[in-house]
């Protein structure tokens, strides 16, 4: 089976605070990371290739140090890794994104899985995964928490998909693009052997140029319909902390009850 | 190579663009600003240069189509088992102000089997329009029948504006539909608004974890579209005596073309989801077990609200991943949050702080949950709790 998983490096958590004295970002010195969904789709990918056996190609888009993700990548366990990294890239919105992925795709040849988490942390989109999947004309499979079935001969896929009510059982054809949300699976530290592999592997690197029938058009900032105008920190929470002290608990819930009533939101 | 230009003559080095650098991408170099690789060009740092020394590469319309052609807001009406979603009636109240900012009307796209009743509750919440395509093939929501049938109408029809919800299917088909039409899509928008001089609209949206919020545009592209998060533009009241044209359209794709299907489905939460709880109570590593959240069920009981978690409670087991607030989780914005043994950590933070009120009870009164509550018991939750719930029984009654 050809599985294919996009992963992207984001800063790490809790990085980009606002400082309320003087509006300003603050931002601690916190390495990159491989986005946390992207690690259950990477475990995912894993677990379908010791079910299956095949090949899994993890597919980076970023700046050089992007190379970092793969290269953790490669240490749990992923074949092989491409790094799509060129200044015509930059500036990229989902939608650009999802494009350059789908020709980078379409340039490693026939695939029956794409893995992507289904959001990324920075941006919160969740947008790139059914971008791709619409660029590619696959099946699009959002918000999985679990493959139930899988027969790739038969080219089937049985999932379980969380939505806001409950979750749905839905069966899809082959080739299908997952976005996978964390209750997937517990991704797996990288191994020894696997982490000599990684600090060997070389990292294939793809620009523009490299890919067939581009657009150059729809690359990059010129590409992305959307711009950012502005960007400002969020409003702060009105109101300060009424800290509510009484002799015995049931008198403070008693006040907490007669100023919850109060707020009029019951 | 980094996208940004800095011209440095112009460049004072007086550091307001590395404040506002989401990314980290600038930094001073003797009394110059210099960019690094970690520049996505996203422009942020553009309009904080007072002598205007950054540039980015000017922006060529790709589009040479006529973007006057495109008229009209359109709301896609998600249902839900065939009833309408609350979502969609929030979204038809902000679609109804931005239709009439822009002189136009507004379109209601109902989509799904035996749903003329939705309708009619679309055209009392301020459609002057209806789309209604109504078959078998659409009766539960999929990606590939739905986004076909509405990429062909605004193929079609041409509108400016197209708001679908946030939600799993809203995010799912609008990724799809915006690809298709190679238009801009901003996800998860907290405000949206019409920019009174160049008529196009402007949306802001939370990103890095609502850390920074984000305004974005889509200059050259049709339509706008955008999705919408759950509770942030107030449901309008429904007018029984508004008046639309229902306009009976077919499905693009038979169910033969369609390459999915949905077998089954389990209902996890109590009736009322996380995404549109006006009261939401929540617990935390505090709560000790899977045990600890019965308390906390029967207060969300009385009160009629729905049951959260933070990540800790989730991953030691204790409840399902469904309930999870938070970075990894869902995004909530309840009218009343009850956080219960909460310490907050900022992930969990991130998926609850614009609730209207927070209310924190902690054993610790240190918890860093304490500073954006606007109530808050320092005390054990197992007996603060169970008198809450004791109290609302008796005090709502009457």
């Amino acid at each position: 089976m050809n599985i294919i998983v996009c992963i992207k490096q984001v800063p790490g958590t809790a990085v980009v605070k606002i400082n309320p004295a003087d509006n300003t970002l603050i931002r601690e010195d916190v390495p990159n990371i491989i986005n946390p969904f992207d690690m259950y789709a990477i475990e995912e990918g894993l677990r379908l290739r010791e079910k299956f056996g095949g090949k899994i190609t993890a597919i980076s888009m970023g700046p050089p140090q992007a190379v970092n993700a793969l290269k953790e990548a490669v240490g749990m366990g992923v074949d092989e890794a491409i790094l799509v990294t060129d200044r015509a890239f930059a500036g990229s919105d989902s939608w650009a994104t999802a494009y350059t992925l789908s020709l980078v795709i379409k340039m490693i040849g026939p695939f029956d899985i794409i893995l992507c988490g289904k959001q990324a942390i920075d941006g919160d989109t969740g947008q790139v995964g059914p971008g791709l999947a619409r660029q590619l004309g696959i099946t699009q499979l959002t918000y999985i928490f679990k493959i139930q079935k899988l027969d790739p001969s038969a080219k089937t896929i049985i999932v379980e998909r969380l939505l806001e009510e409950g979750h749905e059982i839905v069966e899809g054809k082959l080739p299908a693009l997952l976005t996978v949300v964390k209750d997937i699976n517990q991704p797996r530290l990288s191994s020894l052997a696997n982490l000599r592999r990684s600090g060997k592997q070389k990292i294939r690197m793809v620009v523009a140029s490299d890919l067939i029938g581009v657009d150059m058009a729809r690359l990059g900032l010129n590409g992305s319909p959307t711009k950012v105008i502005k960007i400002f920190s969020p409003p702060k929470r009105d109101g300060i902390l009424d800290m509510i002290h009484a002799d015995t608990n049931e008198k403070a819930a008693a006040i907490l009850a007669d100023k919850i009533i109060a707020e009029k939101i019951l | 190579m980094p996208l940004l230009e800095i011209d440095k003559d112009k460049c004072l080095g007086c550091g307001n663009c590395i404040d506002v650098c989401p990314f980290g991408a600038l930094t001073l170099e003797g009394d110059i600003v210099v960019v690094n690789e970690k520049c996505t060009g996203c422009g942020a740092c553009l309009e904080a240069c007072p002598v205007a020394a950054l540039r980015l590469p000017a922006n060529k319309p790709v589009k040479a189509e006529n973007l006057t052609e495109y008229r009209g807001v359109w709301v896609w009406i998600e249902q839900f088992h065939g009833q309408m979603c609350d979502i969609a009636a929030e979204i038809l109240g902000q679609g109804r102000k931005l239709a009439d900012l822009r002189q136009t009307i507004l379109t209601a796209c109902v989509l799904g089997y035996n749903v003329e009743h939705i309708t009619k509750k679309a055209i009392s919440f301020g459609a002057d329009r209806v789309f209604w395509v109504d078959d078998p093939s659409l009766a539960v929501y999929r990606t590939a029948p739905y986004a076909e049938t509405l990429i062909r109408l605004a193929r079609l029809h041409k509108p400016e504006i197209f708001l679908l919800g946030a939600s799993s299917r809203g995010r799912d088909l609008a990724g799809s539909v915006a690809t298709d039409l190679y238009t801009g899509l901003t996800a998860d928008c907290t405000g949206l608004d019409i920019d009174p001089e160049k008529g196009i609209l402007i949306q802001t949206r939370p990103a890095f974890g609502g850390n920074i919020m984000a305004m974005i545009i889509c200059p050259d592209h049709r339509p706008q579209m955008a999705t919408v998060r759950h509770r942030v533009f107030e449901m309008p009241p429904a007018d029984p005596e508004h008046q639309g044209d229902v306009i009976t359209v077919v499905p693009s794709l038979t169910e033969e073309q369609i390459s999915t299907r949905v077998t089954d489905f389990i209902q996890e939460l109590d009736k009322i989801n996380l995404a549109d709880a006006r009261i939401i109570v929540a617990g935390g590593r505090g709560v000790g077990g899977a045990d600890g959240f019965e308390p906390l069920q029967k207060l969300a009981q009385v009160l009629g609200g729905a049951v959260g978690s933070s990540r800790s409670a989730v991953d030691a087991g204790w409840i399902s991943y469904a309930h999870q607030i938070g970075q990894t989780g869902r995004t909530v914005r309840p009218d009343l949050y009850i956080a219960c043994g909460i310490s907050g950590a900022i992930q969990h933070l991130a998926g609850m702080k614009t609730s209207r009120i927070i209310v924190a009870i902690n054993k610790n009164a240190d918890a860093p949950i304490f500073d954006v509550a606007n109530y808050g018991i320092v005390g054990d939750l197992f007996q603060i709790v169970p008198a809450l719930t004791q109290q609302f029984k008796q005090k709502m009654q009457k």
